[in-house]
C-alpha cells in the first residue's frame, strides 16, 4: 500500500480541516509516537493503524508499529479474552494466564522500545505495560471493544495492566469500565481514500463481480464480516429467508480472517452448512487484504446488514454508509452512534427485526436512498481518518497536561 | 476617539471527550450529578450536538432532554429541559443551576418519578470536554482584513470565539469586544445580540460577514 499524504485528503475534507491538524501538530513537534498490536493485516485496527502512523509522521511526530508475536496457543487464549471482555461466557484458566504471561515475557525480552508516547491497542499486548516503568514515557491503552459488561475473572486480569498506564481510550462512553486512570473517547474512523472506501469506476466493479462470480440479475444483500460467531453470519441467513418469502433478491456474506482469530474456520463450516447449496446465498472467504474486492461488493449492494450480536465499533458500517448505501444494523456497540434510526439507517434487535427492515428498504428505493445520503453526511462529519488523527494530536496534549482548558503557546484570544 | 485595539488573533479550539465514568439511570441520579460534576460536562452536554451536526437543523437539544424525554419517557420534563434557553446565560454556572432547579421542581410535583428506572445498557453517561486552544496564522487589524481571515477560519474557531469565549471562559462574544475597542458600537451591539443557537455555524458565519460588510466602505453583500 502506497502511503497517502495528508494534502490528498484536501478534496474530501477542505483545506480547514488539515490546516488545524498543521497547527496542533506544531505543538507537538518531534514527539515519537510507537503503536503496538497483535496483528498487522485483517481488522479494524490494522486498517486504521497501517494509515494513522505514516500521516503522524508527515506531521512531524515520527511514529512507528510493531506487532507483538505469538504461537496459537497465545492467540487462542486472546481470543477467550476478547470473547470475555464482550461479556460472553468464558473459561479463562490458570493455564491460560500462564500462556498469556509467558508469550508476553518473550516479547518482552526481545521488544525494541522507541516512543515517548506508547499506545497499546486492546487486550493481546496489555501485558508489555509491564515495560513502562523501564522504558518510561507516556502510555496509552487504547480499548477498541467494548468492555461495558466484561466476565469479571478476566477483566480483573487485564485490568492490573491497564490501570498502570497513564490514561486508557474507548470508542464510547458506554464501552468504558472504572479505572483509576483518566479514560478518553475516541470513536474510530475509516480512510476515505484507501481501496476498501476510495470511489471506483463502474468497469472495476464490474470486472471485480466477474472474477468473484457475483449475479446481478438480483438485488444484492451483503454482509461484509470476519466469520465470528459475534457478527451472527446464521442470523443474517435465517433473515434473508424471511425476506425471500416475498422479495425475490440474492445474500452475500463475504468475511476474510485475520490471523488472530482461529474460530473464523470453524464459524466458517456452520455457515455453509446453514446456508445448504441454496443458490442465492453466496458466500465468498476472501484474503484479509481484499480491500478493492470489498469495496466494490459494499458499492454492488443493494442493502447492507450488519447483525452483530456484540460489536467494538462496526466499523463496516460506517464503510457502508459511505458509499451512499441504505443499512440494516443491529443497535448494539458503536452503531448506534453512526446510525440514528430511520435518518440515517434502521436499527434492528432481532431476525425478525432484520427481516423487516430489509424488505423496507429493498421495497422503498426511494427511501433507502435518503437513508444512504444522510448516512454518507454524518460519516462525512464525524467518522473519516482525519478527525481519528486530530482527536489522537489531542490525546496527546491532555496526556500532557492538566485541565479542562488548556492553552497552547498562551493563545490568549483577544486578552 | 478610542485608542486603536490590538489586532485581532483568531483562535481555535479543539475539543477532547473524556468519560467521567459515572452514569445515571434516575432523574434524582442525573440532578446529583448535574450539581457536582464539573462545568466541562455541562458544556459538553449541552454543546456537543453543535459541533457533531454543524450542518443540520439549528437549535438542536441538549442531552439531557433527549435522555429524559426518549429513555425515561417523561416527555413534559423532556420539553422543559429542551426549552431551556442556553443563549440567556453568561455562565455554565447559571446554565447547571436553571438545569437542576427545572429537574427539582418536576420531581417535587411528581414525586412517583424517582422509582423509574433506565434499563443499564441505556444509561446518562455524564462525558466532560476537553479544550485545547491554539492560535491559529490569521489576525487582523482592520474591519476588511477581519471579513477576509473570518471566512478562512474554521468552523472550530468561530465556535471559540462566539459560545466558548461567553459561557465557559464568561468573557462574552470576542468579535463584539473587539468591535466595541475598534469603535463599532452598533456593530458590537448586532453580533452580541445574535443568538448563536438558533444558527448553523455556518449561517452564523455568513450573517457576521454580512454585519462586517456593512460596516465597510462601499459595502456590499459578501
Amino acid at each position: 500500500m502506497t502511503p497517502t499524504t495528508l494534502e490528498a485528503y484536501e478534496p474530501v475534507v477542505g483545506r480547514q480541516v488539515l490546516d488545524e491538524l498543521r497547527y496542533l501538530a506544531e505543538h507537538l513537534q518531534g514527539r515519537r509516537i510507537q503503536h503496538v498490536n497483535s496483528t498487522a493485516v485483517g481488522g479494524g485496527v490494522a486498517e486504521i493503524l497501517a494509515r494513522l502512523v505514516p500521516l503522524l509522521t508527515e506531521l512531524g511526530l515520527p511514529s512507528r508499529w510493531d506487532v507483538i508475536m505469538g504461537d496459537p496457543a497465545f492467540f487462542r487464549v486472546t481470543k477467550t479474552v476478547h470473547n470475555a471482555l464482550h461479556g460472553q461466557p468464558a473459561v479463562f484458566t490458570r493455564r491460560d494466564a500462564r500462556t498469556f504471561l509467558d508469550t508476553t515475557a518473550r516479547n518482552l525480552k526481545t521488544f525494541a522500545w522507541d516512543g515517548d508516547i506508547v499506545f497499546i491497542h486492546d487486550p493481546q499486548p496489555a501485558g508489555l505495560i509491564q515495560a513502562k516503568p523501564a522504558h518510561g514515557g507516556r502510555w496509552i491503552w487504547r480499548c477498541h471493544v467494548d468492555v461495558s459488561a466484561p466476565h469479571l475473572g478476566v477483566w480483573r486480569f487485564l485490568e492490573r495492566f491497564v490501570n498502570r498506564c497513564d490514561a486508557a481510550v474507548f470508542s464510547a462512553p458506554q464501552f468504558a469500565q472504572r479505572l483509576a486512570i483518566r479514560q478518553f473517547l475516541i470513536a474510530p474512523s475509516i480512510d476515505p481514500l484507501s481501496d476498501k472506501n476510495r470511489e471506483l469506476a463502474p468497469e472495476t466493479i464490474q470486472a471485480i463481480l466477474h472474477r468473484l462470480e457475483i449475479p446481478q440479475d438480483k438485488p444484492l444483500v451483503t454482509q461484509v464480516s470476519r466469520f465470528d460467531r459475534l457478527k451472527d453470519p446464521v442470523g443474517v441467513i435465517e433473515a434473508f429467508r424471511l425476506v425471500r418469502r416475498t422479495v425475490d433478491c440474492r445474500l452475500l456474506l463475504v468475511g476474510g480472517g485475520a490471523s488472530d482469530d482461529p474460530e473464523g474456520a470453524q464459524v466458517l463450516a456452520e455457515v455453509r452448512t446453514r446456508a445448504q447449496d441454496d443458490p442465492d446465498i453466496l458466500i465468498r472467504e476472501l484474503p484479509p487484504t481484499s480491500h478493492l474486492e470489498v469495496n466494490a461488493l459494499q458499492r454492488a449492494s443493494t442493502v447492507i446488514i450488519q447483525k452483530s450480536l456484540r460489536e467494538g465499533f462496526g466499523l463496516t458500517v460506517s464503510e457502508a454508509l459511505w458509499k451512499g448505501k441504505p443499512v440494516v444494523a443491529s443497535a448494539v456497540g458503536g452503531i448506534p452512534l453512526q446510525i440514528a434510526h430511520k435518518h440515517s439507517g434502521l436499527l434492528c434487535r432481532s431476525v425478525e427485526g432484520a427481516a423487516f427492515a430489509l424488505k423496507q428498504l429493498l421495497n422503498s428505493p426511494r427511501y433507502a436512498q435518503q437513508l444512504g445520503e444522510r448516512g454518507r453526511e454524518h460519516v462525512r462529519q464525524n467518522f473519516l481518518l482525519t478527525r481519528h488523527l486530530k482527536e489522537y494530536l489531542l490525546l496527546l496534549v491532555a496526556v500532557e497536561r492538566a485541565g479542562d482548558i488548556i492553552h497552547l503557546n498562551n493563545a490568549p484570544g483577544i486578552r | 476617539m478610542p485608542s486603536r485595539p490590538e489586532p485581532f488573533r483568531f483562535c481555535t479550539r479543539l475539543t477532547l471527550r473524556e468519560s467521567t465514568g459515572l452514569r445515571a439511570v434516575t432523574l434524582a441520579q442525573l440532578a446529583h450529578y448535574l450539581k457536582v460534576l464539573p462545568g466541562s460536562v455541562i458544556f459538553h452536554h449541552t454543546h456537543h450536538y453543535l459541533q457533531q451536526h454543524q450542518s443540520l437543523t439549528p437549535e438542536p437539544p441538549n442531552d439531557f432532554a433527549y435522555w429524559v424525554s426518549e429513555v425515561l419517557g417523561d416527555r413534559g420534563l423532556g420539553e422543559r429541559l429542551a426549552s431551556v434557553d442556553t443563549v440567556q446565560f453568561a455562565s455554565i454556572r447559571a446554565l447547571r443551576d436553571r438545569l437542576v432547579a427545572t429537574i427539582e421542581a418536576h420531581l417535587g410535583a411528581h414525586p412517583w418519578l424517582r422509582l423509574r428506572v433506565a434499563p443499564p445498557e441505556e444509561a446518562f453517561h455524564f462525558v466532560k470536554a476537553v479544550s485545547i486552544v491554539l492560535p491559529t496564522p490569521y489576525r487582523a487589524a482592520t474591519l476588511a482584513a477581519f471579513a477576509e481571515a473570518l471566512q478562512a477560519v474554521t468552523m472550530d474557531s468561530l465556535y471559540y470565539h462566539i459560545f466558548e469565549a461567553r459561557l465557559r471562559l464568561e468573557r462574552g462574544n470576542d468579535f463584539a469586544r473587539w468591535f466595541t475597542g475598534l469603535g463599532e458600537p452598533a456593530l458590537a451591539a448586532a453580533v452580541a445580540t445574535l443568538d448563536p443557537y438558533t444558527h448553523t455555524m455556518e449561517d452564523l458565519r455568513r450573517t457576521i460577514l454580512t454585519l462586517v460588510h456593512r460596516r465597510l466602505p462601499h459595502a456590499g453583500v459578501p
